[in-house]
């Protein structure tokens, strides 16, 4: 039996957060983290919160803390989780909690469209498509593949302090996927948007970040080539 | 109740979605977008391999016509020749808006768009081999379309109501449909949303399967709501099982894998596609990939100590191929597989993929229903693209690649439709306060009811009813045993219990009202499977194995009053090239 502690917390009931124990017969299984909150849901506690979605890594919606590191619950199987036998669940941390493991994404979506994540080109469009080398096309490897879980914001201490101010690194990788785009021709405006002490320099490269991305991707790294770019701007 | 008003309303946030969405926010209507889940958690994420159309990349004489010959080839006839006509022939320019937009597509040493062969492709209407049609970022197409609409809906200031869940339609008294009522998820309020024109970009149902490549919210709520309005729905017979999902977990592995030269092993390690389709190969459509696995392992060959599944081979690819054009594939296989496809071949079996049948359209995305004389009657107000509709592009068997061309080309042609017609001004009466409480009476009897059966175990029972019952092969007397279990079940599920009443981010009652609209697909499936007396494309009938054109060259139309099925006329009058005529389908 798997000793399962989930954070929980329903707004209209609840003065403040408590865990609570399920014990989950897993069967032996090399579950994923996903597969055990279901079995909790259907077997358990119908009231159990969280979100779901693909079931496979590609679109973002259970970011979860789990025995204390950021990961989608989906791709995060219990061999690589369970310490002691033990699986603890909490919400992503810093973002406010809307209910159990939900929590309130807001925060996280406002710094995303504050770095304008859409291709800038103002020139004509070509009756075809614009060309762009292999070479150039691969630079956005390693950037474009994001899904916004928020694993990597969430597990940043500048972010956790200055949410509405620091971009985060999630905001930033994307910020750099534009800049690093042969197609786009809003490069300074970028820039200049992103020059001031917290949008980009509340980073202190602990690499939080790219220690927990479910993607392998590296935030950090990213951010990296917008300081440079910021200073060789302002040289 | 709250009533919050627009010009336009699209229920779903997936790419059909977010297409149709940003053609209007673009016009300058009132539009609003209404997503069970945040936009980009949507199920367009998860499509791979591309997104095929005749862009003339990889071979400049390659011509939209061949992709509409292959087109309806691969719908086994059954799709109409004027949507596909449109959908090849429109398709460049929707695709090359994409790219315009930022869409990041993996590039040849010209600098164009990358395309990759994929299933039921040729040249020269079939005569000129193996064509190379489906525009790829790398094996993530559909997270790198999904995210450039939500970026070019952000940047064109689309309204989103992300996290409302739409539980039914709203229809006047004189039957034309005038919004939905929806849930905040995260507060519990119900609100009318009234609009003058409704899309439906809800996605498909493949959660009515046990064993699928869809994600969980994949239940076939533009379905239901259709079917509880009155609206009918096509083809629904029509499943199609993907060849390749990742035996166990059910996980999707793209055709873009055999397109690079992958391919299908059996227990001996025998290449058998070779026997069953001498010329495509592995290459053949979806349905006669899918069968021909089934046959392998019903007839001793398959592999693992149960015999129950085949292996993709891709080792022979080498690891440099496989990271740089499928590193996603990579990644899923060794989590989900526990096989590094470099090394071994992945374990794969037929499962659950795509509904070819829906909400019946014309090319600008009007719904439709038939009347008593077996005429096309448009509804006013109720529009649909994408895959809860059938405008019918796909017929009995979809071609790999062409769901992404769909929703892209009709979503777009809805809200290009829908714009024009508000310019022209749309005029329908206001919904009464009956009208509003009949739509909004399935969820209140759910919140007052106290007592039935549990969401999950209902769920599942349907889902193996599903599985057992109407498959990859289907049989009369099987289906009708089938069909009374969901006999069973209808009373069951209609009486669902949810325990938890709380308002805030309630999952639960989502969940319960999910499974209704499970069911009314599940129950349209099983009754047209079993009306339908033939095989043809993904329907195969071991009680009936021949295609049968005198009878069955038309569509199935299904209403839920009565449990009605009639047929409907196949389009075969394309504007500027001549019919293709039904011919024997191999490959």
């Amino acid at each position: 039996m798997l000793q399962v502690s989930v954070y929980r917390f329903n707004p209209e009931t609840d003065a403040a957060p408590q865990m609570q124990e399920y014990q989950v017969e897993t069967g032996g299984k090399d579950l994923m983290v996903l597969d055990v909150l279901e079995m909790i849901k259907a077997e358990h506690d119908a009231s159990v919160t969280y979100r779901r979605s693909c079931r496979e890594g590609v679109c973002g919606s259970d970011g979860l803390n789990i025995n204390g590191k950021n990961g989608l619950a989906c791709i995060t199987p219990l061999s690589d989780a369970v310490k002691k036998n033990k699986l603890v669940l909490r919400p992503l941390p810093g973002l406010p909690v809307v209910r159990d493991l939900v929590v309130d994404m807001s925060l996280f979506y406002a710094q995303y469209e504050k770095i304008e994540p859409y291709l800038q080109n103002n020139s004509p469009a070509p009756a075809i498509e614009r060309l762009q080398t292999p070479e150039d096309r691969a630079k956005l490897d390693g950037l474009y593949e994001c899904i916004l879980c928020a694993c990597c914001s969430t597990s940043c201490p500048s972010f956790w302090w200055n949410p509405d101010r620091f971009v985060g690194p999630a905001g930033l990788l994307q910020a750099y996927r534009f800049l690093a785009d042969s197609r786009d021709q809003a490069t300074d405006e970028r820039l200049a948007k992103l020059d001031d002490p917290f949008s980009v320099f509340r980073c202190h490269g602990i690499q939080n970040c790219v220690n927990v991305c479910p993607k392998g991707l590296n935030p950090t790294r990213a951010i990296g080539h917008i300081r440079t770019m910021l200073l060789n701007r302002a040289a | 109740m709250r009533t919050i008003s627009f010009d336009g309303v699209i229920v779903g946030g997936g790419g059909a979605g977010m297409r149709a969405a940003l053609q209007l926010a673009q016009s300058g209507y009132k539009t609003a977008v209404i997503s069970k889940v945040f936009p980009t958690r949507s199920h367009t994420v998860s499509a791979q391999g591309g997104i095929t159309c005749a862009i003339a990349s990889a071979d400049p004489q390659d011509d939209w016509r061949w992709h509409m010959y292959d087109t309806v080839k691969g719908s086994d006839y059954i799709g109409d020749q004027d949507a596909i006509e449109y959908m090849c022939s429109v398709g460049p320019e929707a695709i090359f808006e994409l790219e315009h937009m930022g869409l990041p597509f993996s590039r040849t040493e010209e600098g164009r768009i990358y395309q990759r062969p994929f299933g039921g492709q040729s040249k020269n209407f079939g005569e000129g081999g193996q064509a190379a049609r489906t525009c790829a970022a790398a094996d993530r197409t559909g997270h790198a379309l999904l995210h450039t609409l939500y970026q070019n809906n952000v940047k064109n200031e689309t309204v989103f109501f992300n996290e409302w869940f739409a539980t039914d339609l709203v229809n006047n008294q004189d039957g034309a449909v005038v919004g939905v009522i929806a849930i905040c998820i995260e507060t519990g309020e119900t609100v009318y949303v009234k609009s003058k024109a409704t899309v439906f970009a809800t996605g498909g149902a493949g959660r009515i399967y046990a064993s699928t490549t869809n994600a969980h919210i994949n239940t076939g709520d533009g379905v239901g709501m259709a079917l509880r309005a009155g609206v009918p729905v096509q083809d629904m017979e029509m499943w199609q099982f993907h060849p390749t999902g990742i035996y166990g977990a059910g996980t999707l592995v793209t055709e873009g894998c055999r397109g690079e030269g992958g391919y299908l092993i059996n227990a001996d390690g025998e290449r058998f596609m070779e026997r069953y389709a001498p010329n495509a190969k592995d290459l053949a459509g979806r349905d006669v990939v899918a069968r021909s696995m089934i046959l392998e392992i019903l007839e001793g060959r398959g592999c693992g100590p149960d015999g129950d599944h085949v292996k993709l081979k891709l080792d022979h690819l080498g690891e440099e191929v496989l990271e740089s054009r499928l590193p996603g594939i990579c990644e899923l296989s060794r989590t989900f597989a526990h096989v590094d496809p470099v090394k071994e071949p992945i374990p794969v079996v037929p499962t659950c993929h795509y509904m070819m049948g829906g909400i019946p359209t014309n090319i600008h995305g009007q719904a439709l229903t038939v009347d008593a004389a077996g005429n096309d009657q448009v509804i006013p107000g109720l529009y649909a693209c994408g895959e809860v509709a059938c405008v019918s592009v796909h017929g009995a068997n979809r071609l790999g690649g062409n769901s992404l061309l769909d929703l892209v080309v009709f979503g777009r042609a809805s809200g290009l439709f829908i714009e024009d017609a508000l310019r022209q001004g749309i005029e329908m009466r206001d919904a009464s306060v009956t009208d509003i409480e009949s739509a909004n009476e399935r969820l209140v009897s759910l919140n007052e009811r106290n007592d039935g059966e549990n969401v999950s175990a209902l769920r599942r029972e349907l889902q193996g009813v599903m599985q057992n019952y109407f498959g990859v092969f289907r049989k009369g007397e099987f289906m009708q045993e089938g069909i009374k279990k969901l006999d069973d079940l209808k009373g069951r599920i209609d009486n669902v219990k949810l325990e938890d009443k709380s308002n805030a981010f309630n999952t639960a009652r989502v969940e319960c009202l999910e499974l209704q609209n499970l069911f009314e697909t599940a129950e349209a499936t099983a009754i047209v499977a079993e009306a339908r007396k033939e095989s043809r494309g993904a329907h195969a009938r071991e009680d009936f194995t021949e295609r049968n054109d005198e009878e069955w060259l038309c569509h199935s139309i299904y209403h839920r009053e009565g449990r009605a099925v009639s047929k409907r006329s196949v389009n075969f009058t394309p504007k500027t090239v001549d019919t293709f005529q039904p011919k024997v389908r191999t490959y």
